[in-house]
Formats: structure tokens, C-alpha cells, sequence
């Protein structure tokens, strides 16, 4: 369940492929029942408005675990009395205030780093589509030249708060590849958006069996590109350690080096895969969201020392990346998006590459045009078990050694919505609820037990 | 004759040019278009993979866009994309800065290392390690100390241009000819005096030798630089049109880089001929 749906709709879909509402008689109808409480820039609803739905929607996901159980309280009571109900033992008015305004920001003038591809979307949008300056708040995005340099950034502090892949926080905070300090992610910059893309001479090579001795890109080790092809691979029956090369390559050299013919694919970005169809040396192999649909991809990352040091800021930038991240998730908003991050000063790619990308009708390179409006989405939700997730595969190949306290990390990490934070200064204890269990190609993820999950897969670094 | 002399010379640059801007033209003709593709499908291609064109700009699309360039070189449009001018004036002042504070290291250490055989043993194995190590080695290392970027950028490129002033300037210094020190010591100049009005305008050639050979190494430095930290300058201009792929622009700054550093090479050569005196 998005955290842009209506938690008080009992005939939403449990996951989010399913089509927004399956059951109205009329998408009127269920228009108009949903919009009251969906965070979505609806004329005539408020922003006070909008801000309720979001914290509505943390809570009932916090008192509803299981879609299953929310439904039948839904279908039981109807949303007016569950809304009533919720408000009595949750000052839902409270929260929302407490969310919604949060006092006048310590620090205006912020910096935020990101890296010039489409899952920076919200980040970059926020900037010329004034989410922003809505909140106070006079940002300037600024391009970063590559994820270490990032990190050093924002470690340094000249960046408030910066664009990463979803693994870096942990890896930081876990003093992996970095020395060891407290991060965070308060909210997810996208879900899917990645994809396999293969040169152009292995057309006919489609069964990943035959790409032993293939030698595939991935932008950083730390990032759900790396997991996720090493997954993929090693559900082929291939070790990605042994059987294939994996290089760390800043994605616009991948284009470069696909076309000069040293490396046979990558897993990158969609708008950097997208940008290898648009100058004919590429073609799409699968999206990312065959893999795993609906998992995170980047993240919105502050430091500990910059939420206690600037509480207020950080709140408001999060309220703003939230607020984008609503609208991005919004398919007729894509368009206006594409052309707004695509100039020299963000992006920087063709409007025709980010439009294939946001829209999700796209050339696949081979000569066919395909439609998948959920290529690449956005919700900022920062699921624990994401982490618990990013950590088995960490594990799994190597990069943590011996024992790790994967919820620990995963809650020290993943700041699942200013929502439970606040819930827990009023002395409520907040439930748990940032679990959720998922699929990866078929294989079902419990987060309660991960040490479980890994000991499954055969194919690993033995050490 | 010289004149003419000069003016074959020139003819013949002419026509490299030309042979070469001429190969360059031909060798990135489009090739018309490409496999059979439905419209619909065309539209979401680029001209490369829908025209045959080449990957390569060719020299007139350099120069369009090149005269793009140059007709607006200060505009601003926000943080992460500005005009050329203003991008090479970042990098103009970062070398400057960088380089002044090699100047003002070097040559006093120089100095004494050129006086001192004892400092000039002492401190060679430190100077030859150090030297040839390569900006974007230094580069996360300050990065991650200093903890500044731009302050990096200057730091590196002082690194870098602060050690052939160095030992040029040791160079000059000790090879002063022995007899005219030995003049000054009969006359009984004092070390202070000596060291500015004899080894100082006898060492001078070689200084500037050593400045000029550096101000070409923080040139070339700063493209290195500023293409890992971001921000601004020419450096960070080719990154950017890098991550979008255009080789055109990216010909540009190359042209641009090598004119400016032809450039501030000229301005020390100038100085070089200056103190330059004939024995």
C-alpha cells in the first residue's frame, strides 16, 4: 500500500500493482470517496488536509499490520467510524499538526546533493517546482560527481541532506567502506526505475545461462543495482563473484563503454538505460521491477547530527520531499516533471529520454514500443524491512562480516515516518509496523527472519 | 626572409587545419537513415540510432554550438549550469590561488634547499616521492581531511604545482656561479643581501623556468579537480556535458582548456625573457 492511498478505503488493493480500485461501480465514485483523505493536490482540499492523509495513513498502518485485517475493519465499520474510532485513541488532529508545523526552520539556506538521474526525481522537482520554497525553505540542489563524493559531502556537512542509494545510509552508519556515522533516511526517493540493459550483439542471448564471462556494470557497491543483478545472476545459477565481472562505473561512462564495447550491459538507472536505447547501442533486457516490483531504489539521506542540530529544517525538508514525492507518484504530473528536471542545470539528458523513463511508454531498443506507467514510482515510505533486506544481502555477498542486529540497524536507519517519532515523544508506544514482507523473482522475504532467509540461497560468498 | 619565413609557416598550419577540419567532416557524415523502424518508434530514438549519424559531432556542429557558447559566455541558470566564461573564471581563480601559494611555498624553500646542501639531501627522498603523484590521487584524501571542496580543489592543486618550482628554484640557486658568491663575500655582503642582489637575478631564469612548468601543471590539474568535486569551473563543465553524453561541448572545453593554458604559458614566458639577461 502506497502512502499516497487512502488507508480509509477498504477496496484498495494489497499491493500495488493491482489497479487502484477493482470494485466501484464508476472510478467517480471511488474518486470521490477517496479523495477527501488522499494526499493529493486536489482543488478545494487544504494542505492541512493533505498532511492528515499522510499521518492517517502511517497510523492505520501502524494499527493495521496486515492489509487483510484493515480490510475487514474497514468492510465491518465504514471509514467514518473507523476514522472516529482512530481519533479516539490516536489525537490524529494532534500528529497532523505536529507534522504539518513543526515551527520556523533553524536554517534556510540548505544545500541538498543529488546525483543527476531520474531517481532523484522529487529531490531535483522540488527545486523549480517550488516544494521548497512551499515550506520555507531556500534550497539549492546542487549536482554531485559521483556517490563517494557524495558522501563525503554530506559527511562533511556542506549538504544538509543528500540523494543516495538506499544501501549508503546503512553502509555509513555501519561504517562500511567510510568511517562510522549515524545516518538516516526519512524517506525513499523512488521504487523501481532500474534496469538490465544488454549491447546490442547479445540480442539473442536473453537467457542470463549464457552470460557466463559477461562483464556487467553496477554504479556503486553499495546500491540496489549491485544487490539486485547479483540476485538475478545467482537465481541463473550464476556466481557474480566468479562466473561474471562486476565493475563499479559512474553511469554516463556506461553508455560510453557499452558503445566502445567493453563491457556487455549494466544494471543502471532507467534514464541512463533508457539514454542507451535513444543512441542505438543498447537494448532493454528486463526492468528492475521484474526482479523485485516495488523496491526501493534511492534515498533521501540526512545525518543524525543534522536532524538533533536542526530539527525543524529537517522536518520541513522532509514535509517537502514527501509533498514532491506525492506529486511525482502521479502519472499525469510526469510529463510537466521530465521537462522540468531535464535542463543543463539538473538532468541534463533529452526531454524525449526522462519522458520514456517517467511516462513508461518507451522504445525497448529491439524495435517495439512497451507501456508500463509503474516503470519507475515513487513512495516515500521507508519500510524497515527494506533495510532488514539490503542487510541479508550485504551479508550474503560479503561486505558485512560476522553477526549483525539487523532491526537495530534497519530502525536506527530507516526513520519510518516523522509520524511513529511522534507518537512515541506523546508517550504512545508505536507499533510495529514498519515491516512488510516481500518478493524478490518469487522468493518470498520475512523480515522477522532474516538469518533464515539467507542461509536459503545456495549461491554466496562462502567467507 | 623571416617575414617569409613566417608566412610559409603560417600557410602551412592553414592547411593542416583545413586537411584536418576537412578529415574530421567527412569521417562524421551521417549515413542516412538506418533499419526500417515504425514512426512511432522513431520518435523515441535519438539521431544516431534514426539517422545513422555519427556518435561523433563533426566540425560544424562544434562550431554552432561553439558560437552558442560565445554569444552568451556569463549566463547564469542557477547552481549547476553556467555560462563558459563564468566557468572558466572559477578555474582561472582556483589555479591562481593555488598556484600563488605554491609560489609563495616554493621559492623560499627553494631557496634555502638550493643554499643548503645538508636541507637539499635531507628533504630530496620527501620531493621525489611526492612529486609524481597524481591530482586525483590526492583528491578523496583531501577531501576527506579537509573537508571543504573547494578548499580541496586549491590544496590539490597546490600539491601538485609546488614541487617543479621547487626544484627548479634549488636548481637555480645552487648552480649560481661560484665565482661571483665569492666576489660578493670579499665585498662582505651580508646572507640577506647577497641572496637578492646576486643569486636571486642569477637564479631568476631557471625560477620562472620552474613557475612555468607549473602553472601548465595546475592547469591541467584543475579539469581533474573540479570534474571529482562539482560545483563550478571547466572542469566540472566537461563532467556535466560528459553525464549527458555531448561530445560536442565537450570538444569545446577541451579547445577552450588548451587556449587558456596556452595562454597563461605565454604570460610566464614573457616574464622568463624579462629577467633573462645575456652573460
Amino acid at each position: 500500500m502506497s502512502t499516497f492511498d487512502d488507508p480509509f478505503d477498504a477496496d484498495r488493493a494489497l499491493t500495488r500493482s493491482g489497479c487502484a480500485c477493482g470494485q466501484h461501480g464508476s472510478t467517480a465514485e471511488h474518486d470521490q470517496a477517496a479523495r477527501a483523505l488522499r494526499c493529493e493536490p486536489v482543488a478545494g482540499v487544504s494542505e492541512e488536509k493533505r498532511y492528515e492523509g499522510i499521518v492517517a495513513s502511517a497510523v492505520m498502518r501502524a494499527v493495521f499490520p496486515q492489509d487483510v485485517a484493515r480490510r475487514a475493519f474497514l468492510k465491518s465499520v465504514g471509514a467514518a467510524t473507523a476514522l472516529a474510532a482512530l481519533s479516539e485513541f490516536f489525537p490524529l488532529k494532534m500528529a497532523t499538526e505536529a507534522f504539518a508545523d513543526a515551527g520556523p526552520p533553524e536554517k534556510k539556506d540548505l544545500k541538498v546533493g543529488f546525483i543527476p538521474i531520474t531517481c532523484a526525481t522529487p529531490i531535483i522537482m522540488a527545486a523549480p517546482l517550488g516544494f521548497y520554497a512551499k515550506q520555507g525553505l531556500n534550497v539549492e540542489v546542487v549536482k554531485t560527481a559521483g556517490w563517494a563524493v557524495i558522501r563525503d559531502k554530506t559527511i562533511n556537512k556542506e549538504y544538509a541532506a543528500a540523494h543516495m542509494l538506499a544501501p549508503m545510509p546503512i553502509a555509513i552508519s555501519l561504517g562500511l567502506g567510510a568511517n562510522a556515522i549515524p545516518f538516516t533516511v526519512p524517506a525513499i526517493e523512488n521504487i523501481n526505475g532500474q534496469g538490465i540493459t544488454l549491447a546490442m550483439k547479445h540480442k539473442d542471448k536473453r537467457d542470463p545461462k549464457d552470460w557466463k564471462g559477461m562483464k556487467f556494470a553496477i554504479p556503486f557497491d553499495y546500491s540496489m543495482h549491485n544487490y539486485l543483478l547479483r540476485y538475478y545472476l545467482a537465481e541463473h545459477g550464476l556466481d557474480p563473484d566468479t562466473d561474471v565481472q562486476l565493475r563499479s562505473v559512474p553511469p554516463p561512462e556506461m553508455v560510453a563503454n557499452l558503445r566502445a564495447d567493453n563491457i556487455d550491459g549494466f544494471l543502471a538507472p532507467d534514464n541512463i538505460c533508457q539514454r542507451a536505447i535513444y543512441d542505438g547501442v543498447g537494448f532493454l533486457h528486463i526492468l528492475s521491477k521484474e526482479i523485485w516490483d516495488g523496491h526501493p531504489c534511492c534515498s533521501f539521506a540526512a545525518s543524525r547530527e543534522f536532524i538533533t542540530t536542526a530539527p525543524n529544517s529537517f522536518a520541513a525538508l522532509t514535509r517537502a520531499i514527501v509533498d514532491a514525492t506525492g506529486y511525482a507518484a502521479k502519472a499525469e504530473n510526469r510529463k510537466q516533471i521530465a521537462e522540468a528536471i531535464a535542463p543543463a542545470n539538473y538532468i541534463n539528458a533529452p526531454v524525449t529520454v526522462l519522458e520514456q523513463v517517467l511516462t513508461g511508454t518507451y522504445a525497448d531498443g529491439l524495435g517495439g514500443v512497451k507501456t508500463d506507467p509503474k516503470r519507475v514510482d515513487f513512495d516515500p515510505f521507508p519500510w524497515q524491512s527494506f533495510a532488514v533486506w539490503m542487510l541479508t544481502q550485504m551479508k550474503r555477498w560479503g561486505q558485512i562480516k560476522g553477526d549483525v542486529d539487523y532491526k537495530a540497524v534497519a530502525e536506527q536507519v530507516y526513520l519510518a515516518t516523522d509520524t511513529t517519532r511522534v507518537m512515541a515523544e506523546m508517550g504512545l508506544k508505536p507499533p510495529a509496523t514498519s515491516y512488510k514482507s516481500f518478493s524478490v523473482m518469487g522468493k518470498t522475504f520475512d523480515p522477522a527472519k532474516p538469518d533464515d532467509y539467507l542461509a536459503s540461497f545456495k549461491i554466496r560468498k562462502s567467507s | 626572409m623571416t617575414l617569409s619565413l613566417r608566412l610559409r609557416a603560417a600557410i602551412v598550419s592553414l592547411a593542416l587545419l583545413a586537411a584536418f577540419l576537412g578529415a574530421w567532416h567527412l569521417a562524421t557524415r551521417s549515413s542516412g537513415p538506418t533499419a526500417a523502424m515504425s514512426p512511432e518508434y522513431a520518435k523515441l530514438m535519438g539521431l544516431t540510432a534514426t539517422q545513422g549519424k555519427s556518435a561523433m559531432p563533426g566540425p560544424i556542429d562544434v562550431g554552432a554550438k561553439l558560437w552558442e557558447h560565445l554569444k552568451r559566455p556569463f549566463y547564469d541558470n542557477g547552481p549547476n549550469d553556467k555560462g563558459l566564461g563564468i566557468q572558466l573564471a572559477y578555474s582561472i581563480g582556483r589555479v591562481g590561488l593555488g598556484y600563488l601559494i605554491a609560489v609563495i611555498v616554493a621559492i623560499p624553500l627553494g631557496f634555502m634547499i638550493g643554499m643548503s646542501p645538508l636541507i637539499s639531501k635531507a628533504l630530496d627522498p620527501f620531493i621525489q616521492v611526492l612529486k609524481p603523484i597524481s591530482p586525483l590521487a590526492w583528491m578523496p584524501l583531501a577531501l576527506y581531511t579537509i573537508k571543504d571542496s573547494s578548499i580541496s580543489a586549491i590544496f590539490v592543486i597546490f600539491i601538485c604545482s609546488v614541487w617543479p618550482m621547487l626544484l627548479n628554484t634549488a636548481f637555480g640557486v645552487a648552480s649560481v656561479r661560484k665565482e661571483w658568491i665569492n666576489v660578493a663575500r670579499t665585498l662582505e655582503v651580508g646572507t640577506v643581501r647577497r641572496a637578492f642582489t646576486v643569486i636571486l637575478p642569477a637564479a631568476a631564469p631557471t625560477i620562472l623556468t620552474g613557475m612555468r612548468i607549473s602553472i601548465g601543471i595546475a592547469w591541467l590539474v584543475i579539469v581533474a579537480a573540479e570534474m571529482l568535486v562539482g560545483g563550478t569551473g571547466i572542469g566540472y563543465f566537461v563532467w556535466n556535458e560528459w553525464n549527458n553524453l555531448s561530445i560536442t561541448n565537450v570538444i569545446i572545453a577541451i579547445l577552450l582548456i588548451g587556449l587558456v593554458g596556452m595562454l597563461l604559458d605565454q604570460v610566464l614566458a614573457r616574464f622568463t625573457r624579462m629577467v633573462t639577461f645575456p652573460e
